[in-house]
């Protein structure tokens, strides 16, 4: 079966005045249908850029992407982005931003019909009764549920999150972790996230895909994530493979990639805890449990 | 020393009787032609206390003349800014059109009322009767436009990535990225350049008046020069000081309504 998203030999130059910077090169990774994959790496490696030829906000300078079996040029409403910083307008209300989105992919639906879509992914983030208050009056966190509504309301073919949670405190950090997790398991929408947060990585993806550092990053090592979905944070945290894969991402970081190319590849696997030994069924109702999804 | 309460009361009542002293001296030494401020206060309380009446065709209340004024500069500003911000807009989105125009845009913008004005009369020779009036219109549209395009440019310049990253990502088409994220955005610089536009406006309205003779404050200012009632010229003058200061603070309220947004 063909992947959902191809990126293929995927390269990103910029010319300056020093000649041409090189940010990604022979950057590929295919990505099924309905998959969480979240690219890893230190600020300023390229991650953002991947995703943001991904979503058609920078020019692809070598190599093609695959959407659902068709080329992709430019942006489109077809690709959910979740900015860093949540990116309303904030002159309208969180109702008003989201349906600027919603009027532009169901201009067939009636307004009875668009206004339904927008309250109800309003109502699932968690906004409710403030969707009509326009970004000043809410807070950074509530801000950013909107954006993931926005992004979700589109019912997207892909999902693309650029370290959506990076401006927030630890504790709203992990309330929208849920509500993302929660939206995600419900409409299983293709997704690439991008963060420098190992832990939200380990707890969200399927796949955790490692970046070299810059110039030139391209794909380090792919660390597959097999913890048994609905995941719940503790439960996660408590698995055996837990600390083992953290511990092998934490390498992967600190060491290998500032290794350029080849030497990146050659990481040895480091689980102490092999990803095929059965995995625990996880506990329901453990008394610890910070947030349940 | 604490500032007492009154401060902002008494303060600037104390910079008024400043002036008026100097004012005073000056016209009792140095000066002698110039009217001392009783002197002008008693042939000024006419136009002041009886501000809507009507004489003559220059002999008007002061509140009379300076609604004739208002009634030029709004149609010469209203011409500015519905010239202005569309120049200002493409300014600030084509680099092209920066590259082909700005030079041309910083030439013309040190120029006088004083120079444009008499352009403005020969554009209209042919307006008869209304020439003056075109004229005075140009010369404010032309002289006022400037900040509301430079401002403009520079906040459409400013719009941040991110509302842009949303229009693209949402595909909105062109109409919908300007009315709902572009001119939006842009409005705080727009409202500023709107306001400086103004206070241009109302300067060039007292050049425009007394180069063409039009009744308003500064029609009768220059006739009263010439009349040599001198009193008059400074009543003129208090006037225009205090109408551009309203004007100014009142465009100051509706520029914070928007920098808020």
């Amino acid at each position: 079966m063909s992947p959902h998203v191809d990126l293929s030999n995927l390269a990103k130059v910029y010319a300056t005045p020093k000649g041409p910077a090189v940010i990604v090169k022979d950057f590929n990774l295919k990505i099924a249908k309905g998959e969480f994959v979240t690219l890893i790496g230190h600020s300023g490696c390229g991650k953002s850029t991947v995703l943001s030829m991904l979503a058609g906000l920078s020019d692809i300078t070598e190599g093609a992407i695959v959407l659902g079996g068709k080329e992709l040029v430019g942006a489109g409403p077809d690709r959910g982005v979740v900015f860093q910083s949540p990116s309303l307008l904030p002159w309208y209300t969180a109702f008003e931003n989201v349906m600027l989105g919603v009027e532009q992919v169901f201009f067939t639906a009636s307004a009875e019909e668009r206004r339904e879509i927008v309250e109800y992914y309003l109502t699932v983030v968690g906004l409710g009764d403030s969707m009509h208050k326009r970004p000043a009056e809410l807070s950074q966190g509530m801000r950013q549920r909107v954006g993931i509504a926005r992004a979700f309301a589109l019912k997207p073919k892909m999902l693309l999150l650029d370290e959506p949670f990076g401006m927030l405190d630890s504790l709203t950090r992990y309330e929208l972790q849920a509500v993302l997790l929660k939206l995600w398991r419900e409409n299983r929408i293709t997704t690439l996230m991008v963060t420098h947060d190992v832990d939200e990585a380990l707890y969200l993806s399927d796949r955790v895909v490692c970046m070299t550092d810059g110039p030139e990053a391209e794909v380090g090592d792919i660390i597959p994530v097999s913890f048994p979905r609905p995941r719940e944070r503790q439960v996660v945290m408590d698995h055996p493979d837990y600390y083992p894969l953290r511990e092998r991402l934490i390498e992967f970081l600190e060491i290998h990639a500032h290794k350029k190319k080849r030497a990146a590849s050659t990481i040895p696997a480091a689980p102490a805890t092999p990803l095929t030994e059965p995995l625990p069924t996880p506990a329901t109702g453990t008394g610890v449990t910070l947030v349940t999804v | 020393m604490k500032p007492f309460k009154l401060d902002w009361l008494i303060l600037p009542l104390l910079g008024i009787a400043v002036v008026l002293l100097a004012w005073q001296l000056s016209s009792k030494t140095w000066a002698k032609e110039l009217p001392s401020p009783s002197k002008t206060w008693d042939a000024s309380k006419d136009y002041v206390l009886k501000p809507f009446e009507k004489r003559g065709e220059m002999d008007q209340g002061i509140l009379r003349f300076t609604w004739y004024s208002l009634v030029l500069v709004a149609k010469g500003y209203a011409i500015a800014l519905i010239v202005g911000t569309p120049i200002g807009f493409f300014l600030g989105l084509s680099k092209a059109f920066t590259k082909t125009f700005d030079p041309i845009i910083q030439v013309l913008r040190p120029v006088s009322p004083l120079a444009w004005l008499p352009l403005g009369l020969v554009l209209f020779l042919g307006a008869g009767k209304q020439a003056s009036e075109l004229g005075a219109l140009f010369t404010i549209a032309i002289c006022a436009m400037w900040p509301t395009v430079l401002n403009t440019a520079v906040g459409v310049r400013a719009v941040p990535q991110d509302y842009l990253n949303v229009a693209k990502v949402l595909q909105l088409s062109r109409w919908k990225t300007l009315t709902k994220v572009l001119i939006p955005a842009t409005l705080p610089y727009m409202f500023t350049g709107f306001r400086l536009s103004l206070g241009i406006a109302w300067l060039v309205i007292v050049a425009a008046e007394m180069l063409t003779g039009r009744p308003g404050v500064g029609g009768f200012l220059w006739q009263e020069y010439n009349a040599l009632l001198y009193e008059h010229i400074i009543l003129c003058i208090i006037t225009i000081g205090v109408v551009g200061f309203v004007l100014d603070r009142l465009m100051s309220l509706v520029e914070s309504r928007f920098k808020t947004a």
